[in-house]
């Protein structure tokens, strides 16, 4: 082999090995902060609950099992978990809800902030993270303060005579919806922006000029140039709304549960960590597969539209 | 020759648009009025801001007129919203639709419009055709060229067969070779559409070969209306004459009127005949102006007398610059031959000859 060849080799042996060395300290985070935590949910899903909490080292499936199935405690039989099915299914569906309202109310927020002159845009910007300030609790309980039977609105509904008595809306699952709404609408409002504010608003006086009405503009234009925003805002707010724990449990009043509140129990007074952890990749499971249909979706619809 | 309709397509009357309030505020067009012909090919020439385009966005429906009528067919279209006119336009950045190809570009008008789904088929195949764009319709807009992209906008502004179409400055962004094939082109799209064409630009070289008519706008003013060749050889003001081509400008007084002319004596003391627009009678002191072609050097006998200062050559032609024995400079264009280089030199004492009726008396 000559001797320019061998140089190369060896710098291209040592280039490598320098790459490995830099991007080691990402890698160890990665490990550390991601795949080692995952790895340690899925080991303790496979165990023993312990009488205390923690698991003892043996291997189960129990866990696995009752996250589907319940045993009847009088015939022996298994049967599907009703209890669990209802707090996946109002996870969903509550989870669904949000991310809908909040594009509902978030798109033309961010069409407004987008068309503002360059500097006041900024200001709107700020005033829609203000929020973001204030403690996730506190901003919760300011919700169950309006709502609550004698709160703001009830209060206000009854002393102008629209209703003679308070509508229960705390502990139910408009509450815990009217508060996700609230909270997660800054993460649908700021990526929607991101992606009007590229718009070229030109196409939007092209498509007046070719005879398409305001609706058509939007169905036809602006949804399908902005549908990047549109697609992060809404994994942004679904994933977790999956995993509301405080919401659901001030304004669901722990009665009305999701999966967050469902874990949470498992590893405090249900004293089940196996059950909880096997619960949590659940919750890892639909959120995966949640995102994959939506992806998949996304993308078709881009090429037909295109 | 066909004879022109006599019938306006679009009738601007009156026209004024204020930007802003209070001490802030702009008048983008001041008391416009214009009358553009059924099937002609009417250009707004100007430099930026003179309000050409924001008469054509009113035209269009983007922006509407403080004040004034805008007559579409003898109906007043100044209250409609872009979608409700019979009106299109080709963008200066072409705004293709980034999400659609070049098919789907075409056919959006025909769709909004609900038309049947046949003839929008045939419509965007014979669409494709006129600009020659068969083998890209189903390419991404992206994925073409500027002069493609630049055919594409006019083929979707086209396709619904509007009665009028509005081109602001759709040439700018090519370079100078695709500018004029382009400008062909364009010609020949609105002899075969039949189409009244309304193009805006700044390049007076792209007004004067592609239009019938010429309106010459500054500080929301339309200054003069003509054929390119009127404009060109008649300007009516000093600003026309200085922002159409290269022009010398005389200055003197009124020695004698006749009818349709005057004699000017100019500052050198030198007298020459030069017409004077319809019904504008000048006094006092005047401008004349003479196009650089429109005179030529001789030894002797002219009737301004100088020295030659510059010899610019050109290719085409080769410029003269000339001082004038009484102040000011006088430039002689001439055509160059290659048999023919002429002997002038820098320095040497030239007489010009300037030619019956190239002098004009500007109206100011």
């Amino acid at each position: 082999m000559s001797q320019t060849a061998e140089t190369a080799r060896k710098a291209e042996h040592d280039d490598v090995r320098k790459r490995w060395l830099l991007s080691a300290p990402a890698l160890a985070i990665i490990f550390m902060a991601s795949i080692g935590p995952l790895l340690v949910v899925v080991v303790y899903s496979f165990l023993t609950p312990g009488p205390y909490g923690d698991v003892k080292w043996a291997f189960s499936t129990d866990a696995w099992i009752s996250v589907f199935l319940q045993r009847d405690i009088f015939e022996g039989t298994l049967g599907i978990a009703d209890a669990h099915l209802q707090i996946f299914l109002r996870s969903v569906r509550l989870s669904l809800f949000t991310t809908i309202a909040t594009l509902a109310f978030g798109f033309p927020t961010a069409y407004f902030i987008a068309t503002r002159p360059q500097r006041t845009q900024a200001l709107w910007l700020f005033v829609i993270t203000i929020p973001f300030w204030t403690n996730l609790l506190i901003r919760t309980f300011a919700v169950q303060e309006v709502i609550r039977n004698e709160g703001i609105l009830n209060t206000a509904l009854v002393g102008l005579g629209i209703i003679s008595a308070p509508i229960q809306i705390l502990y139910t699952d408009w509450a815990i919806a009217i508060g996700m709404i609230y909270v997660y609408l800054p993460l649908m409002v700021l990526p929607l922006y991101a992606s009007m504010e590229k718009l070229d608003f030109r196409l939007v006086e092209a498509g007046y000029d070719l005879y398409a009405t305001r609706f058509r503009v939007l169905t036809r234009i602006i949804v399908p140039l902005v549908k990047p925003g549109i697609v992060a805002g809404s994994i942004l707010v679904f994933i977790p709304s999956l995993g509301a724990y405080v919401t659901p449990r001030v304004l669901g009043g722990g009665k009305q549960m999701m999966l967050g509140n469902l874990i949470e129990l498992q590893f405090g007074a249900g004293r089940n960590w196996p059950l909880g952890a096997a619960l949590a990749l659940t919750l890892t499971v639909i959120v995966m597969v949640a995102l994959l249909f939506y992806v998949r979706y996304a993308a078709q619809s881009e090429r037909r539209h295109g | 020759m066909p004879e022109t309709p006599e019938r306006n397509a679009i009738e601007v009357r009156g026209v004024s648009k204020v930007f802003g309030f209070g001490p802030d505020k702009v008048v983008a067009l001041d008391d416009v009025h214009v009358a553009i012909r059924e099937n002609e090919f009417f250009t707004l020439l100007g430099p930026s801001g003179c309000g050409k385009t924001t008469l054509l966005r009113l035209i269009a429906g983007f922006d509407f007129p403080t004040d004034g009528e805008i007559l579409l067919h003898g109906q007043d279209i100044a209250p409609l919203p872009p979608h409700k006119r019979p009106v299109n336009t080709v963008f200066q950045s072409y705004a293709l639709f980034p999400h659609l190809t070049v098919a789907k570009n075409i056919s959006f008008g025909l769709e909004m419009l609900g038309r049947p789904k046949d003839e929008v088929d045939a419509r965007v195949d014979e669409m494709l055709k006129l600009v020659r764009m068969e083998e890209l319709r189903n390419r991404s807009t992206a994925q073409i060229s500027g002069g493609q992209q630049q055919r594409v906008a006019l083929a979707r502004a086209l396709a619904p067969q509007p009665k009028v179409l509005l081109l602001d400055e759709p040439l700018s962004a090519l370079d100078y070779k695709l500018r004029k094939e382009m400008q062909i082109e364009l010609k020949r799209l609105q002899h075969e559409t039949g189409i009244t064409f309304i193009f805006v630009t700044h390049d007076q070289e792209e007004a004067l070969t592609m239009s019938a008519r010429i309106a010459v706008m500054s500080a929301g003013n339309i200054l003069q209306i003509g054929s390119p060749e009127a404009i060109y050889d008649r300007p009516a003001v000093r600003f026309v004459a200085d922002f159409i081509g290269e022009t010398n400008f005389l200055e003197g007084s009124i020695e004698e009127r006749a009818a349709g002319g005057a004699r000017v004596r100019i500052s050198s003391g030198a007298v020459i005949d030069a017409s004077v627009a319809e019904g504008f009678q000048p006094s006092g002191r005047v401008t004349v102006v003479v196009r650089p072609e429109h005179a030529r050097l001789s030894a002797e006998g002219g009737q301004l007398a100088g020295r030659l200062s510059n010899i610019v050559y050109f290719g085409t032609d080769t410029h003269f610059h000339v001082e004038l024995d009484g102040g000011g400079e006088f430039i002689v264009r001439r055509q160059n031959a290659r048999d023919d280089r002429g002997t002038a030199r820098i320095g040497d004492p030239v007489s010009i000859v300037i030619g019956a009726g190239a002098a004009q008396v500007l109206r100011d």
